[in-house]
């Protein structure tokens, strides 16, 4: 078998790769590695034509290759080492190994003092979901059809119908209207909106694409090719009122009903996964249960805005750099980050106190839209962090910047509270 | 005219509704800050966006450029201009913000490329 030592190897090369790699070189760790199973550098973003990446970063709205290109081009000037077309297979925690196999070398096995996992995240399917009805072609997840488009110059169809309001299959209604397509409506479970108020703005309603909330598709006909879709309103419970249930003559069905992230390796690994986001559990170091393996980007959780992962991933960087120079914060102790009302998970999923007052950026998610929220962040009654919020909404993220040295007792408590 | 523009500058949302005609506004209601009054008027009378898609090119039937406008467009303009990109190819090697199509239908805007293929 090959062998290639580093100290800080990284899997994935997607913007939360890119960044973890970036901050473990600049840290002063020596050699930092990118294991990446594509040709190419670069991630989901590869495919992310659209304009909207970069907002909060670089004060820019930027395409996809555009923001990416950024952090290659420092790649390769810092000189991180990339490893393309290596498919990763295994994680071993305890020899501290990572098995891929390359197209030149074969199976190759690479030795590090820390591990970044930023294998980014897939898609929800049809059968993730369960739709009833036939089996015919025609039916793709958005961002399959993304990367036929974009990528591949393949046209899906010509006549379609989206099910779920995510960002992706928004963005996929308009660049598909654009190449001439008519996308007869998008379809949502929920009485709300599920990606950015942005992509609803400017991909349904400059186009006049119908968004139908509280619908859903209860069956999709056709026999070679979609011939149509079957879709009804839901009543409070999600269950479809079929006395009002329509059809809707189509050749195309996109699901845009969300991301898990992809952590077989994890899980293989024996990393501690959160039941909530499907990722690893973190501290504020993007650190996870085991001590050398550390977690950024959308394999911890999926996020809405690239910004932010790249944030979180050079946290990953730089304390897996730490760890594999000798330099890591001394833990004193660790909290426990609690969700509170209205608030469905946070990452980091707790927090070590160390021997450095440290400003940690907290990022955490609302359970149900609300308007006139403060966000809280407290130790027992004492609250050690706040923010208001005009609007919270399932689909953003939020977040709150918390100071280590404030923190009292063994517990932290993540509220979005009602103000009246 | 009565229009009710969604503000997408900050996440909050405001819903801003318009009255005016072509060339001026004659009020706004329901901005929650300045930046929604520049941001609504302007969308107002002339809603611009920037465009994004991809070329073929040429000799390569596998890859595509992905391309956009270096600056925003007229919304009314976008169709038109997807005519003009959809029977342009690029020849290779091609830098990042390299023109592909200047002044595109006399936007003042150019079709650069978002990357380099070299
Ligand atoms: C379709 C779509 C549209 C989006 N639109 C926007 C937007 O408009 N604005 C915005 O800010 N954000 C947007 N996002 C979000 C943003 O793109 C993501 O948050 C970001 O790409 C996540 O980066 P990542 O590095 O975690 O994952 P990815 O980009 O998915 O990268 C993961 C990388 O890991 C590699 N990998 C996985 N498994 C292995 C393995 N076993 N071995 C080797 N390599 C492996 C993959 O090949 C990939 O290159 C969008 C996301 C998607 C999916
Ligand atoms: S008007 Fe101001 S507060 Fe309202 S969405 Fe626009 S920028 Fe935000």
């Amino acid at each position: 078998m090959y062998n290639i030592n580093c100290d800080v190897a990284v899997i994935g090369g997607g913007p939360a790769g890119l960044a973890a790699a970036i901050a473990a070189k600049k840290e002063g760790a020596e050699k930092v590695l990118i294991i990446e199973r594509d040709e190419s550098l670069g991630g989901i973003l590869q495919q992310c034509i659209h304009p909207g990446f970069g907002l909060t970063r670089f004060n820019e709205e930027l395409t996809g290759p555009e923001y990416y290109s950024r952090f290659t081009e420092e790649v390769s000037s810092l000189g991180v080492e990339v490893l393309l077309n290596s498919m990763v297979l295994e994680v071993n925690d305890s020899e501290k190994t990572v098995i891929c196999v390359n197209k030149e070398y074969g199976m190759t096995k690479v030795v590090a003092k820390s591990i970044v996992l930023a294998m980014g995240c897939r898609e929800r399917t049809r059968a993730n979901i369960v739709t009833p009805g036939t089996r015919p072609a025609g039916i793709y997840t958005a961002g399959s059809a993304q990367r036929l488009i974009n990528r591949q110059n393949i046209m899906v169809g010509k006549k379609i119908v989206i099910l779920g309001s995510g960002d992706i299959g928004m963005i996929m209604a308009r660049r598909m209207t654009l190449e001439g397509a008519n996308v007869v409506m998008v379809v949502e479970l929920m009485d709300y909106l599920a990606g950015l108020t942005r992509n609803k703005v400017q991909c349904l309603d400059d186009f006049n694409i119908p968004l139908k909330t509280s619908h859903t598709i209860t069956k999709i006909v056709g026999d070679k090719r979609v011939e149509g879709v079957y879709v009804a309103p839901v009543d409070e419970n999600k269950k479809p009122i079929l006395e009002k249930e329509e059809f809707v003559a189509c050749d195309t069905v996109l699901f845009s009903v969300g991301l898990i992230p992809e952590n077989e390796l994890s899980k293989n690994a024996e990393v501690e996964i959160c039941p909530v986001t499907n990722g690893p559990v973190v501290n504020q170091y993007m650190q996870t249960s085991k001590e050398a393996i550390f977690a950024c980007g959308n394999v911890v959780h999926v996020n809405d805005l690239v910004d932010n992962v790249s944030a979180e991933s050079e946290q990953a960087g730089k304390y897996a750099a730490r760890l594999a120079m000798g330099s890591f914060p001394e833990k004193e102790k660790e909290i426990a980050v609690k969700t509170g009302r209205n608030v469905r998970y946070t990452c980091p999923h707790k927090l070590i106190k160390s021997n450095e007052n440290e400003k940690v950026n907290l990022y955490f998610r609302v359970l149900a839209p609300e308007k006139s929220v403060k966000l809280i962040a407290r130790c027992g009654e004492e609250i050690i962090s706040s923010k208001k919020e005009y609007r919270v909404n399932p689909g953003e993220m939020n977040n709150l910047c918390i100071e280590t040295a404030k923190i009292s007792g063994n517990e932290i408590v993540i509220e979005a509270l009602k103000e009246e | 005219m009565e229009k009710e523009i969604i503000c997408t500058v900050c996440p909050r949302g405001c819903h801003i509704k318009v009255v005016g005609d072509d060339k001026n506004v004659q009020s706004l209601e329901g901005y929650g800050c300045k930046r929604g009054v520049d941001y609504a008027t302007a969308e107002f009378i002339s809603p611009v966006r920037i465009l994004t898609t991809t070329v073929k090119i040429d000799g390569n039937d596998a890859d595509l450029l992905p391309v956009r406008s270096n600056k925003p467009l007229p919304k009314d303009k976008l169709f038109e201009c997807m005519e003009i990109i959809r029977k342009t190819s690029v020849k290779l090697p091609i830098k990042q913000y390299d023109v592909v199509i200047s002044n595109i239908c006399d936007s003042g805007a150019d079709i650069v490329a978002s990357k380099s293929v070299l």
